[in-house]
């Protein structure tokens, strides 16, 4: 087992951990905490992967602004000590049923594909570097990227016209 | 890495998705269950951008197959932080409102 190896496991290991941590959390300030280390768990395989382009922007704008944005309104409602209600207990099995049903089923449907044994590069391969990236999205892909900043536009006025006091 | 380990990685963590959805009450947490079936798909995205372009590149060394999936990973990140945006716009508008971030209060629209 070599070292890119050790650190895939290491990674998956972390990023399904952390990720039930956060359904498990009962306070919504730690389950924030454990989805900021599912992030950068997944940033982590983007790097095994040699996306650095990717992993960088998942750590700016998921760990960094909108995982703030989330504590924010945590902090700003106050919710740390408030008792969240909780579900029904035959819901919430409910819930894990048909969760692990939709496990098993995907399993069973994948564990056979015939792209199984194919390799996805690690650690070589320049099409995840930025230079590679900025020419395909300035060439090819210009005008989503326009239509994404009028997106951006329309998200923040809305925001600002939602959360404004009547 | 063989594909179907990252195929398996990235549904475990959808499933978490989906079952912190179908089992949490608190709004915030059910949007947080949203952005890590979000990053499930992303991370599948990448590892099979990487996969094509390995296949590609033993004919010919110099392509760029692959490229497309990353972007779309960017793009999906885009619309993400839009959504993050105006849907904590939304519960911070519930929670002056109903004084409350239970979803369970939400079912005006079935009656």
């Amino acid at each position: 087992m070599n070292i890119t190896q050790i650190l895939f496991w290491l990674l998956s290991v972390l990023a399904i951990f952390s990720a039930l941590m956060v359904v498990a959390s009962k306070n919504p300030v730690y389950s924030v905490l454990w989805l900021i280390v599912t992030f950068f768990a997944i940033s982590g395989h983007y790097i095994l992967l040699n996306a650095q382009f990717l992993a960088i922007v998942n750590i700016i704008v998921y760990a960094g602004a909108i995982m703030v944005l989330f504590l924010f309104v945590i902090m700003l409602m106050n919710l740390g000590r408030l008792a969240e209600p909780q579900k029904h207990r035959w819901v919430r099995i409910a819930g894990v049923v048909a969760g692990g049903c939709l496990l098993l089923v995907f399993v069973a449907a994948l564990r056979n594909i015939e792209i199984k044994k194919q390799i996805a590069e690690t650690n070589t391969g320049d099409i995840g570097l930025i230079e590679n990236l900025g020419k395909a999205l300035f060439n090819e892909y210009v005008v989503p990227f326009e239509i994404s900043s009028i997106l951006f536009l329309s998200a923040m006025v809305g925001a600002v016209v939602i959360g404004k006091k009547e | 890495m063989q594909i179907n380990y990252y195929i398996f990685l990235s549904l475990a963590l959808f499933v978490i998705g989906i079952v912190g959805v179908l089992t949490r009450r608190n709004v915030i947490i059910i949007f947080m269950c949203i952005e890590l079936m979000l990053n499930a798909t992303n991370l599948l995205l990448v590892a099979f951008s990487k996969m094509h372009h390995l296949a590609a590149s033993k004919i010919d060394a110099a392509t760029t197959v692959g490229t497309d999936g990353q972007l779309f990973v960017f793009f999906i990140m885009v619309v993400a932080a839009a959504e993050v945006s105006v849907g904590l716009a939304i519960i911070v508008m519930m929670y002056r409102n109903i004084h409350s971030v239970d979803v369970n209060f939400l079912n005006r629209l079935k009656h």
